[in-house]
Protein backbone atom coordinates (compact mmCIF):
# COMPACT_ATOMS: atom_id res chain seq x y z
CA UNK A 1 0.00 0.00 0.00
CA UNK A 2 2.95 2.38 0.99
CA UNK A 3 4.49 1.48 -2.50
CA UNK A 4 0.85 2.68 -4.38
CA UNK A 5 0.71 5.92 -2.53
CA UNK A 6 4.11 6.47 -3.08
CA UNK A 7 3.92 5.86 -6.77
CA UNK A 8 0.57 8.22 -7.03
CA UNK A 9 2.80 11.09 -5.27
CA UNK A 10 5.26 10.50 -7.72
CA UNK A 11 2.58 10.88 -10.40
CA UNK A 12 1.43 13.58 -9.31
CA UNK A 13 4.79 15.11 -9.56
CA UNK A 14 5.34 14.27 -12.91
CA UNK A 15 1.77 15.08 -13.94
CA UNK A 16 1.78 18.48 -13.23
CA UNK A 17 4.65 18.89 -15.88
CA UNK A 18 1.64 17.77 -17.91
CA UNK A 19 -0.67 19.49 -16.74
CA UNK A 20 0.75 22.95 -17.09
CA UNK A 21 1.16 22.47 -20.67
CA UNK A 22 -2.16 20.53 -21.07
CA UNK A 23 -3.47 24.22 -20.08
CA UNK A 24 -1.38 25.59 -22.85
CA UNK A 25 -2.72 23.07 -25.01
CA UNK A 26 -6.61 24.14 -24.60
CA UNK A 27 -5.99 27.97 -24.12
CA UNK A 28 -4.55 27.85 -27.75
CA UNK A 29 -7.73 25.15 -28.67
CA UNK A 30 -10.06 27.33 -27.55
CA UNK A 31 -9.01 30.58 -29.48
CA UNK A 32 -8.40 28.60 -32.66
CA UNK A 33 -10.31 25.43 -32.83
CA UNK A 34 -7.15 23.45 -32.92
CA UNK A 35 -4.05 22.45 -31.82
CA UNK A 36 -0.46 24.20 -32.45
CA UNK A 37 2.48 22.38 -33.11
CA UNK A 38 5.03 24.96 -32.14
CA UNK A 39 3.27 25.52 -28.51
CA UNK A 40 6.31 23.51 -26.92
CA UNK A 41 8.94 25.01 -28.95
CA UNK A 42 7.27 28.65 -28.09
CA UNK A 43 7.51 27.69 -24.26
CA UNK A 44 11.20 26.65 -24.47
CA UNK A 45 11.71 29.84 -26.29
CA UNK A 46 10.23 31.58 -23.62
CA UNK A 47 12.40 30.07 -21.01
CA UNK A 48 15.82 30.46 -22.83
CA UNK A 49 14.57 33.86 -22.67
CA UNK A 50 13.95 34.31 -18.93
CA UNK A 51 17.35 32.33 -18.66
CA UNK A 52 19.33 34.91 -20.67
CA UNK A 53 17.71 37.49 -18.45
CA UNK A 54 19.18 35.93 -15.44
CA UNK A 55 22.31 35.65 -16.60
CA UNK A 56 22.33 39.26 -17.28
CA UNK A 57 21.32 39.65 -13.15
CA UNK A 58 17.91 40.09 -13.00
CA UNK A 59 16.02 37.87 -10.43
CA UNK A 60 14.12 35.11 -10.43
CA UNK A 61 10.66 36.53 -10.46
CA UNK A 62 11.64 39.82 -12.27
CA UNK A 63 13.01 37.98 -15.11
CA UNK A 64 9.53 35.36 -14.55
CA UNK A 65 7.51 38.67 -14.75
CA UNK A 66 8.97 40.09 -18.06
CA UNK A 67 9.16 36.52 -19.38
CA UNK A 68 5.33 36.15 -19.00
CA UNK A 69 4.99 40.04 -20.97
CA UNK A 70 7.47 38.97 -24.00
CA UNK A 71 5.71 35.39 -24.54
CA UNK A 72 2.20 37.00 -24.58
CA UNK A 73 3.66 39.87 -26.90
CA UNK A 74 5.03 37.06 -28.78
CA UNK A 75 2.03 35.04 -29.35
CA UNK A 76 0.19 38.02 -30.58
CA UNK A 77 3.22 38.89 -33.23
CA UNK A 78 3.37 35.20 -34.36
CA UNK A 79 -0.25 35.03 -34.35
CA UNK A 80 -0.65 38.95 -36.51
CA UNK A 81 2.09 37.60 -39.30
CA UNK A 82 2.12 34.66 -39.61
CA UNK A 83 -1.36 32.75 -38.89
CA UNK A 84 -3.53 35.75 -39.23
CA UNK A 85 -3.26 36.01 -43.00
CA UNK A 86 -3.43 31.89 -43.25
CA UNK A 87 -6.88 32.36 -41.22
CA UNK A 88 -9.23 31.41 -44.33
CA UNK A 89 -6.60 28.62 -45.13
CA UNK A 90 -7.39 25.39 -45.17
CA UNK A 91 -6.59 23.14 -42.37
CA UNK A 92 -3.65 21.58 -43.80
CA UNK A 93 -1.95 24.38 -44.78
CA UNK A 94 -2.17 25.78 -41.18
CA UNK A 95 -0.45 22.64 -40.09
CA UNK A 96 2.15 23.34 -42.63
CA UNK A 97 2.54 26.49 -40.49
CA UNK A 98 2.83 25.30 -37.66
CA UNK A 99 5.34 22.27 -38.01
CA UNK A 100 7.24 25.74 -39.90
CA UNK A 101 7.07 27.79 -36.82
CA UNK A 102 8.28 24.44 -34.90
CA UNK A 103 11.84 24.05 -36.52
CA UNK A 104 12.12 27.81 -36.98
CA UNK A 105 12.06 28.12 -33.19
CA UNK A 106 14.02 25.20 -32.59
CA UNK A 107 16.17 26.38 -34.67
CA UNK A 108 16.76 29.98 -33.69
CA UNK A 109 16.63 28.74 -29.97
CA UNK A 110 20.01 26.25 -31.03
CA UNK A 111 21.59 29.38 -32.96
CA UNK A 112 21.33 31.52 -29.81
CA UNK A 113 21.71 29.76 -27.35
CA UNK A 114 23.29 26.07 -28.88
CA UNK A 115 22.12 22.72 -27.66
CA UNK A 116 24.49 22.19 -24.54
CA UNK A 117 22.17 21.44 -21.71
CA UNK A 118 21.70 24.12 -18.74
CA UNK A 119 20.79 24.27 -15.72
CA UNK A 120 17.82 26.39 -14.69
CA UNK A 121 17.09 27.68 -11.46
CA UNK A 122 13.95 26.98 -9.21
CA UNK A 123 12.33 29.54 -7.35
CA UNK A 124 11.05 26.73 -4.65
CA UNK A 125 14.42 24.93 -3.79
CA UNK A 126 14.63 21.31 -4.22
CA UNK A 127 14.50 19.77 -1.23
CA UNK A 128 11.90 17.13 0.56
CA UNK A 129 8.42 18.49 0.49
CA UNK A 130 6.92 17.71 4.01
CA UNK A 131 9.36 15.26 4.97
CA UNK A 132 8.71 12.91 1.70
CA UNK A 133 11.17 12.07 -1.00
CA UNK A 134 8.98 11.63 -3.82
CA UNK A 135 7.67 15.05 -3.95
CA UNK A 136 10.12 17.91 -4.02
CA UNK A 137 9.34 21.45 -2.88
CA UNK A 138 9.92 22.31 -6.55
CA UNK A 139 7.57 19.78 -7.63
CA UNK A 140 4.63 20.66 -4.78
CA UNK A 141 5.54 24.89 -5.95
CA UNK A 142 4.37 23.98 -9.77
CA UNK A 143 1.06 21.81 -8.53
CA UNK A 144 0.46 25.08 -6.78
CA UNK A 145 1.05 27.34 -9.84
CA UNK A 146 -0.64 25.05 -12.03
CA UNK A 147 -3.86 25.25 -9.60
CA UNK A 148 -3.80 28.74 -8.87
CA UNK A 149 -3.43 29.36 -13.04
CA UNK A 150 -6.52 27.33 -13.41
CA UNK A 151 -8.52 29.37 -11.43
CA UNK A 152 -7.18 32.51 -12.48
CA UNK A 153 -8.59 31.09 -16.32
CA UNK A 154 -11.71 29.90 -14.89
CA UNK A 155 -12.54 33.28 -13.06
CA UNK A 156 -11.22 35.03 -16.12
CA UNK A 157 -13.56 32.92 -18.81
CA UNK A 158 -16.81 32.89 -16.59
CA UNK A 159 -16.81 36.10 -15.37
CA UNK A 160 -15.32 38.19 -16.78
CA UNK A 161 -16.59 40.19 -19.91
CA UNK A 162 -13.48 39.86 -22.32
CA UNK A 163 -13.44 36.22 -21.44
CA UNK A 164 -16.64 35.77 -22.43
CA UNK A 165 -16.32 37.82 -25.85
CA UNK A 166 -13.56 35.27 -26.39
CA UNK A 167 -15.27 32.31 -25.32
CA UNK A 168 -17.99 33.44 -28.31
CA UNK A 169 -15.51 34.42 -30.89
CA UNK A 170 -14.52 30.97 -30.67
CA UNK A 171 -17.49 29.30 -30.57
CA UNK A 172 -19.67 31.08 -32.94
CA UNK A 173 -17.81 33.54 -34.86
CA UNK A 174 -20.41 35.14 -37.24
CA UNK A 175 -22.45 35.96 -34.24
CA UNK A 176 -19.72 37.00 -32.46
CA UNK A 177 -18.80 39.41 -34.88
CA UNK A 178 -22.48 40.22 -35.07
CA UNK A 179 -22.89 41.60 -31.18
CA UNK A 180 -19.59 43.68 -32.04
CA UNK A 181 -16.87 41.68 -31.00
CA UNK A 182 -13.43 42.00 -32.96
CA UNK A 183 -13.16 38.08 -33.33
CA UNK A 184 -10.03 38.91 -35.22
CA UNK A 185 -8.24 40.39 -31.93
CA UNK A 186 -9.87 37.50 -29.57
CA UNK A 187 -8.21 35.74 -31.67
CA UNK A 188 -4.46 37.39 -31.32
CA UNK A 189 -5.34 37.63 -27.41
CA UNK A 190 -6.14 33.60 -27.38
CA UNK A 191 -2.80 33.48 -28.76
CA UNK A 192 -0.74 35.71 -26.46
CA UNK A 193 -2.64 34.29 -23.16
CA UNK A 194 -1.75 30.46 -24.90
CA UNK A 195 1.83 31.28 -25.16
CA UNK A 196 2.16 33.34 -21.61
CA UNK A 197 0.83 30.01 -20.32
CA UNK A 198 3.12 27.79 -22.33
CA UNK A 199 6.33 30.06 -20.80
CA UNK A 200 4.83 29.53 -17.35
CA UNK A 201 5.26 25.95 -18.25
CA UNK A 202 8.19 26.19 -19.52
CA UNK A 203 10.07 28.00 -16.97
CA UNK A 204 8.33 25.79 -14.22
CA UNK A 205 9.33 22.21 -16.32
CA UNK A 206 13.09 23.26 -16.99
CA UNK A 207 14.53 22.84 -13.67
CA UNK A 208 13.38 19.16 -13.89
CA UNK A 209 14.56 18.08 -17.62
CA UNK A 210 17.19 20.95 -18.31
CA UNK A 211 17.37 23.76 -20.66
CA UNK A 212 17.90 22.71 -24.02
CA UNK A 213 16.12 23.56 -27.36
CA UNK A 214 14.63 19.94 -27.71
CA UNK A 215 13.33 19.95 -23.98
CA UNK A 216 9.75 20.21 -24.86
CA UNK A 217 9.43 17.42 -27.56
CA UNK A 218 8.46 14.42 -24.73
CA UNK A 219 6.46 17.20 -22.60
CA UNK A 220 4.30 18.25 -25.10
CA UNK A 221 2.92 14.95 -26.26
CA UNK A 222 2.39 14.01 -22.75
CA UNK A 223 0.41 17.56 -22.91
CA UNK A 224 -1.47 16.82 -25.71
CA UNK A 225 -2.54 13.44 -24.40
CA UNK A 226 -3.48 15.35 -21.10
CA UNK A 227 -5.53 17.69 -22.94
CA UNK A 228 -7.41 15.37 -25.19
CA UNK A 229 -8.15 12.83 -22.16
CA UNK A 230 -9.42 15.56 -19.93
CA UNK A 231 -11.30 17.26 -22.71
CA UNK A 232 -10.11 20.10 -25.00
CA UNK A 233 -13.04 22.40 -24.09
CA UNK A 234 -12.26 21.91 -20.22
CA UNK A 235 -8.96 23.89 -18.84
CA UNK A 236 -9.80 22.39 -15.50
CA UNK A 237 -10.31 18.33 -17.29
CA UNK A 238 -6.75 19.64 -19.00
CA UNK A 239 -5.48 19.61 -15.81
CA UNK A 240 -6.86 16.23 -14.02
CA UNK A 241 -6.09 15.20 -17.20
CA UNK A 242 -2.35 15.68 -16.79
CA UNK A 243 -2.38 14.61 -13.52
CA UNK A 244 -3.70 11.47 -14.58
CA UNK A 245 -1.34 10.42 -16.96
CA UNK A 246 1.34 11.50 -14.53
CA UNK A 247 0.19 8.84 -11.99
CA UNK A 248 -1.49 5.93 -14.57
CA UNK A 249 2.27 5.89 -16.44
CA UNK A 250 4.15 5.42 -12.64
CA UNK A 251 1.18 2.99 -11.17
CA UNK A 252 1.94 0.94 -14.73
CA UNK A 253 5.46 1.17 -14.62
CA UNK A 254 5.82 0.16 -11.14
CA UNK A 255 2.56 -2.74 -11.27
CA UNK A 256 2.63 -4.09 -14.99
CA UNK A 257 5.63 -6.47 -15.35
CA UNK A 258 8.13 -5.70 -18.40
CA UNK A 259 6.85 -2.27 -18.88
CA UNK A 260 9.91 -0.11 -16.92
CA UNK A 261 10.27 2.98 -18.72
CA UNK A 262 10.27 2.34 -22.47
CA UNK A 263 6.75 1.09 -22.08
CA UNK A 264 5.44 3.91 -19.61
CA UNK A 265 4.32 6.38 -22.76
CA UNK A 266 3.17 3.60 -24.97
CA UNK A 267 0.95 2.01 -22.45
CA UNK A 268 -0.30 5.94 -20.96
CA UNK A 269 -1.27 6.87 -25.01
CA UNK A 270 -3.35 3.50 -25.27
CA UNK A 271 -4.80 3.82 -22.37
CA UNK A 272 -5.75 7.68 -23.50
CA UNK A 273 -6.91 6.04 -26.82
CA UNK A 274 -9.24 3.96 -24.73
CA UNK A 275 -10.67 6.17 -22.89
CA UNK A 276 -11.24 8.42 -26.01
CA UNK A 277 -13.20 5.67 -27.73
CA UNK A 278 -15.42 5.62 -24.55
CA UNK A 279 -16.04 9.27 -24.39
CA UNK A 280 -15.16 11.15 -27.46
CA UNK A 281 -15.09 14.71 -25.97
CA UNK A 282 -12.69 13.30 -22.73
CA UNK A 283 -13.93 12.80 -19.51
CA UNK A 284 -14.88 16.22 -19.21
CA UNK A 285 -15.11 17.90 -22.20
CA UNK A 286 -18.14 19.56 -23.00
CA UNK A 287 -20.60 17.42 -25.37
CA UNK A 288 -22.23 20.02 -27.09
CA UNK A 289 -25.86 19.36 -27.82
CA UNK A 290 -26.90 20.65 -30.75
CA UNK A 291 -30.35 20.94 -32.26
CA UNK A 292 -30.88 21.30 -36.13
CA UNK B 1 -37.00 63.92 -42.14
CA UNK B 2 -33.92 62.44 -43.00
CA UNK B 3 -34.50 58.44 -43.17
CA UNK B 4 -32.68 56.32 -40.30
CA UNK B 5 -31.52 53.89 -42.99
CA UNK B 6 -31.06 54.70 -46.63
CA UNK B 7 -29.92 52.18 -49.29
CA UNK B 8 -29.25 54.10 -52.64
CA UNK B 9 -27.94 51.40 -55.74
CA UNK B 10 -26.53 48.66 -53.77
CA UNK B 11 -25.16 45.71 -55.52
CA UNK B 12 -23.63 43.05 -53.61
CA UNK B 13 -21.23 40.18 -55.34
CA UNK B 14 -21.05 36.58 -54.02
CA UNK B 15 -17.38 35.54 -55.64
CA UNK B 16 -18.16 36.41 -59.87
CA UNK B 17 -21.65 35.95 -58.84
CA UNK B 18 -24.13 39.50 -58.93
CA UNK B 19 -26.66 39.05 -56.36
CA UNK B 20 -27.89 42.87 -56.15
CA UNK B 21 -28.75 44.71 -59.32
CA UNK B 22 -29.03 48.50 -58.20
CA UNK B 23 -31.12 47.86 -55.10
CA UNK B 24 -32.36 51.13 -53.53
CA UNK B 25 -34.96 51.74 -50.71
CA UNK B 26 -35.35 53.64 -47.03
CA UNK B 27 -36.62 53.56 -43.88
CA UNK B 28 -37.56 55.60 -41.30
CA UNK B 29 -37.22 56.15 -37.41
CA UNK B 30 -40.38 53.57 -35.51
CA UNK B 31 -40.74 51.72 -38.61
CA UNK B 32 -41.64 48.18 -39.10
CA UNK B 33 -40.57 47.73 -42.62
CA UNK B 34 -40.76 44.11 -44.20
CA UNK B 35 -38.78 42.94 -47.67
CA UNK B 36 -40.74 40.35 -49.19
CA UNK B 37 -39.24 38.26 -51.98
CA UNK B 38 -39.00 34.89 -53.19
CA UNK B 39 -36.34 32.40 -52.73
CA UNK B 40 -33.20 33.62 -54.07
CA UNK B 41 -34.48 37.32 -55.00
CA UNK B 42 -31.74 38.65 -52.51
CA UNK B 43 -33.09 39.86 -48.84
CA UNK B 44 -30.93 37.43 -46.87
CA UNK B 45 -27.81 39.05 -49.29
CA UNK B 46 -29.42 42.69 -48.53
CA UNK B 47 -29.01 42.43 -45.00
CA UNK B 48 -25.97 41.02 -45.37
CA UNK B 49 -24.57 43.88 -47.33
CA UNK B 50 -25.52 46.25 -44.63
CA UNK B 51 -23.89 44.64 -42.34
CA UNK B 52 -21.14 44.43 -44.49
CA UNK B 53 -21.19 40.96 -44.07
CA UNK B 54 -20.52 40.53 -48.19
CA UNK B 55 -18.89 42.28 -50.70
CA UNK B 56 -21.17 44.99 -52.37
CA UNK B 57 -21.30 48.63 -54.09
CA UNK B 58 -23.34 51.42 -53.51
CA UNK B 59 -24.20 53.85 -50.64
CA UNK B 60 -25.51 52.69 -47.51
CA UNK B 61 -26.12 55.60 -45.04
CA UNK B 62 -27.83 54.91 -40.88
CA UNK B 63 -29.28 58.27 -39.58
CA UNK B 64 -27.16 60.44 -42.04
CA UNK B 65 -23.51 58.60 -41.53
CA UNK B 66 -22.15 56.14 -44.36
CA UNK B 67 -21.78 52.66 -43.15
CA UNK B 68 -19.79 51.61 -46.45
CA UNK B 69 -16.30 50.23 -45.84
CA UNK B 70 -17.13 49.63 -41.99
CA UNK B 71 -16.66 46.10 -39.96
CA UNK B 72 -19.31 43.95 -38.85
CA UNK B 73 -18.25 44.49 -35.83
CA UNK B 74 -18.19 48.53 -35.91
CA UNK B 75 -21.44 48.52 -37.50
CA UNK B 76 -23.29 46.87 -34.50
CA UNK B 77 -21.97 49.91 -32.43
CA UNK B 78 -24.24 52.39 -34.25
CA UNK B 79 -27.42 50.72 -32.73
CA UNK B 80 -28.01 48.09 -35.81
CA UNK B 81 -28.50 44.33 -34.23
CA UNK B 82 -28.76 42.09 -37.21
CA UNK B 83 -30.69 38.94 -35.87
CA UNK B 84 -29.03 36.08 -38.58
CA UNK B 85 -30.74 33.55 -40.62
CA UNK B 86 -30.69 30.07 -38.50
CA UNK B 87 -30.68 32.28 -35.32
CA UNK B 88 -26.83 32.49 -34.76
CA UNK B 89 -27.12 31.06 -31.27
CA UNK B 90 -23.85 30.55 -29.06
CA UNK B 91 -25.14 27.21 -28.60
CA UNK B 92 -22.34 25.71 -26.35
CA UNK B 93 -23.38 28.57 -23.95
CA UNK B 94 -26.11 28.95 -21.34
CA UNK B 95 -29.22 31.23 -22.04
CA UNK B 96 -27.93 34.26 -20.15
CA UNK B 97 -24.47 34.16 -21.58
CA UNK B 98 -26.11 34.70 -24.96
CA UNK B 99 -27.97 37.78 -23.61
CA UNK B 100 -24.99 39.18 -22.03
CA UNK B 101 -23.17 38.79 -25.26
CA UNK B 102 -26.33 40.74 -26.69
CA UNK B 103 -25.03 44.10 -24.53
CA UNK B 104 -20.87 43.14 -25.16
CA UNK B 105 -20.47 46.26 -26.50
CA UNK B 106 -22.14 48.41 -24.32
CA UNK B 107 -20.96 49.93 -20.77
CA UNK B 108 -23.34 50.86 -18.66
CA UNK B 109 -25.22 49.55 -15.90
CA UNK B 110 -28.59 48.88 -17.24
CA UNK B 111 -27.36 45.43 -18.65
CA UNK B 112 -28.84 43.46 -15.60
CA UNK B 113 -31.77 44.90 -15.44
CA UNK B 114 -32.32 44.76 -19.45
CA UNK B 115 -31.56 41.12 -19.42
CA UNK B 116 -35.07 40.87 -16.68
CA UNK B 117 -36.87 43.11 -19.11
CA UNK B 118 -36.33 40.68 -21.58
CA UNK B 119 -37.35 37.69 -19.07
CA UNK B 120 -40.18 39.65 -19.01
CA UNK B 121 -41.11 39.36 -22.84
CA UNK B 122 -39.92 35.84 -23.34
CA UNK B 123 -40.68 34.17 -19.60
CA UNK B 124 -39.39 30.67 -21.45
CA UNK B 125 -35.90 32.06 -21.96
CA UNK B 126 -36.01 32.82 -17.85
CA UNK B 127 -37.38 29.06 -16.61
CA UNK B 128 -34.24 28.09 -18.77
CA UNK B 129 -31.53 30.58 -17.60
CA UNK B 130 -28.78 28.44 -17.12
CA UNK B 131 -29.80 26.25 -19.73
CA UNK B 132 -27.16 25.23 -22.48
CA UNK B 133 -28.49 27.56 -25.60
CA UNK B 134 -28.19 24.54 -27.95
CA UNK B 135 -30.46 22.71 -25.94
CA UNK B 136 -33.85 25.17 -26.72
CA UNK B 137 -36.12 24.51 -29.36
CA UNK B 138 -36.51 26.31 -32.45
CA UNK B 139 -38.56 29.07 -31.48
CA UNK B 140 -37.46 29.32 -28.16
CA UNK B 141 -34.01 29.90 -29.68
CA UNK B 142 -35.43 32.38 -32.19
CA UNK B 143 -37.07 34.20 -29.16
CA UNK B 144 -33.45 34.10 -27.68
CA UNK B 145 -32.24 35.64 -30.98
CA UNK B 146 -34.72 38.50 -30.76
CA UNK B 147 -33.59 39.31 -26.90
CA UNK B 148 -29.82 38.64 -27.55
CA UNK B 149 -30.20 41.64 -30.66
CA UNK B 150 -32.35 43.98 -28.00
CA UNK B 151 -29.51 43.80 -25.55
CA UNK B 152 -27.49 45.82 -27.88
CA UNK B 153 -30.50 48.71 -27.06
CA UNK B 154 -30.72 49.02 -30.40
CA UNK B 155 -32.05 51.46 -32.80
CA UNK B 156 -32.43 49.56 -35.75
CA UNK B 157 -33.25 45.96 -35.39
CA UNK B 158 -33.10 44.02 -38.78
CA UNK B 159 -34.41 40.24 -38.82
CA UNK B 160 -33.59 37.43 -41.25
CA UNK B 161 -36.81 35.08 -41.62
CA UNK B 162 -37.33 34.77 -37.68
CA UNK B 163 -40.59 32.30 -38.90
CA UNK B 164 -38.38 29.73 -40.62
CA UNK B 165 -38.83 26.74 -39.42
CA UNK B 166 -41.26 27.28 -36.36
CA UNK B 167 -44.52 26.28 -35.96
CA UNK B 168 -47.22 28.49 -36.97
CA UNK B 169 -48.65 29.03 -33.49
CA UNK B 170 -44.99 29.89 -32.39
CA UNK B 171 -44.60 32.62 -35.11
CA UNK B 172 -47.84 34.01 -34.07
CA UNK B 173 -46.40 35.09 -30.92
CA UNK B 174 -43.28 35.75 -32.19
CA UNK B 175 -44.85 38.52 -34.23
CA UNK B 176 -46.81 39.71 -31.63
CA UNK B 177 -44.25 40.54 -29.52
CA UNK B 178 -41.85 41.98 -32.29
CA UNK B 179 -44.91 44.59 -32.94
CA UNK B 180 -44.59 45.33 -29.29
CA UNK B 181 -40.90 45.98 -29.32
CA UNK B 182 -41.58 47.83 -32.69
CA UNK B 183 -44.15 50.48 -30.43
CA UNK B 184 -42.99 50.17 -26.89
CA UNK B 185 -39.14 50.03 -26.95
CA UNK B 186 -39.53 52.36 -30.12
CA UNK B 187 -37.12 50.23 -31.92
CA UNK B 188 -37.00 50.43 -35.78
CA UNK B 189 -37.34 46.85 -37.77
CA UNK B 190 -36.43 45.58 -40.79
CA UNK B 191 -37.67 42.08 -41.30
CA UNK B 192 -37.29 39.56 -44.06
CA UNK B 193 -39.68 37.61 -44.35
CA UNK B 194 -41.34 34.47 -46.87
CA UNK B 195 -44.22 34.29 -44.80
CA UNK B 196 -45.98 37.11 -46.75
CA UNK B 197 -48.88 37.18 -45.12
CA UNK B 198 -47.66 37.75 -41.45
CA UNK B 199 -44.92 40.22 -42.42
CA UNK B 200 -47.46 42.27 -44.48
CA UNK B 201 -50.04 42.59 -41.52
CA UNK B 202 -47.03 43.12 -38.51
CA UNK B 203 -45.38 46.06 -41.10
CA UNK B 204 -46.49 49.40 -41.64
CA UNK B 205 -44.09 49.44 -44.76
CA UNK B 206 -43.34 46.87 -47.64
CA UNK B 207 -41.00 46.14 -50.10
CA UNK B 208 -41.06 43.29 -52.46
CA UNK B 209 -37.72 42.22 -54.28
CA UNK B 210 -37.23 40.05 -57.61
CA UNK B 211 -33.81 38.70 -58.50
CA UNK B 212 -31.87 41.38 -56.82
CA UNK B 213 -33.94 44.63 -57.90
CA UNK B 214 -36.55 46.30 -55.93
CA UNK B 215 -40.08 45.82 -58.40
CA UNK B 216 -42.81 47.26 -55.90
CA UNK B 217 -43.03 49.53 -53.00
CA UNK B 218 -45.54 51.39 -50.46
CA UNK B 219 -47.66 51.07 -47.15
CA UNK B 220 -47.82 47.67 -45.91
CA UNK B 221 -51.77 47.48 -46.11
CA UNK B 222 -51.72 48.71 -49.93
CA UNK B 223 -48.90 45.94 -51.00
CA UNK B 224 -51.15 43.35 -49.46
CA UNK B 225 -54.43 44.39 -51.61
CA UNK B 226 -51.92 43.95 -54.61
CA UNK B 227 -53.47 41.90 -57.16
CA UNK B 228 -49.83 40.61 -58.51
CA UNK B 229 -48.81 40.69 -55.10
CA UNK B 230 -51.39 38.39 -53.92
CA UNK B 231 -51.07 35.92 -56.51
CA UNK B 232 -47.20 35.14 -56.42
CA UNK B 233 -46.60 35.91 -52.58
CA UNK B 234 -50.49 35.08 -50.71
CA UNK B 235 -51.48 32.39 -52.63
CA UNK B 236 -55.20 33.63 -53.08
Amino acid sequence: MELFTNQVLAGIATGAIYACMALAVVMIYQAIDHLNFAQGEMAMFSTFVSWQLMQWGVPYWGAFVLTLAFSFAGGIVIERVLFKPLAKAPILTQVAGFIALFSIINSCAGLIWDFTIKQYPTPFGSTPFLGSQLISTHQAGMIGITVLLLIGLYVFFQYTRIGLAMRAAASVPESARLVGINTSWMIALGWGMAAAIGSIAGMLIAPVVFLEPNMMGGVLIYGFAAAVLGGLTSPFGAVLGGFLVGIFENLAGTYIPHVGNEMKLPIALALIITVLVVKPAGLFGRNIVKRV
Amino acid sequence: MTPLLNVKDLRAYYGQVQALHGLSFSLNEGSLTTLLGANGAGKTTTLRAICNMVRSTGAIEFDGKPLNNKSTESIVRFGIAHVPQGRGTFTTMTVEENLQLGAITRTDKAISSDIERMYGYFPKLKERHTQQAGTLSGGEQQMLAVARALMLRPRLMLLDEPSFGLAPLVVRDLFQILGRINRDEKVSILVVEQNAQLALELADQAYVIETGRIVMSGAAKDIAQDENVRKSYLGY
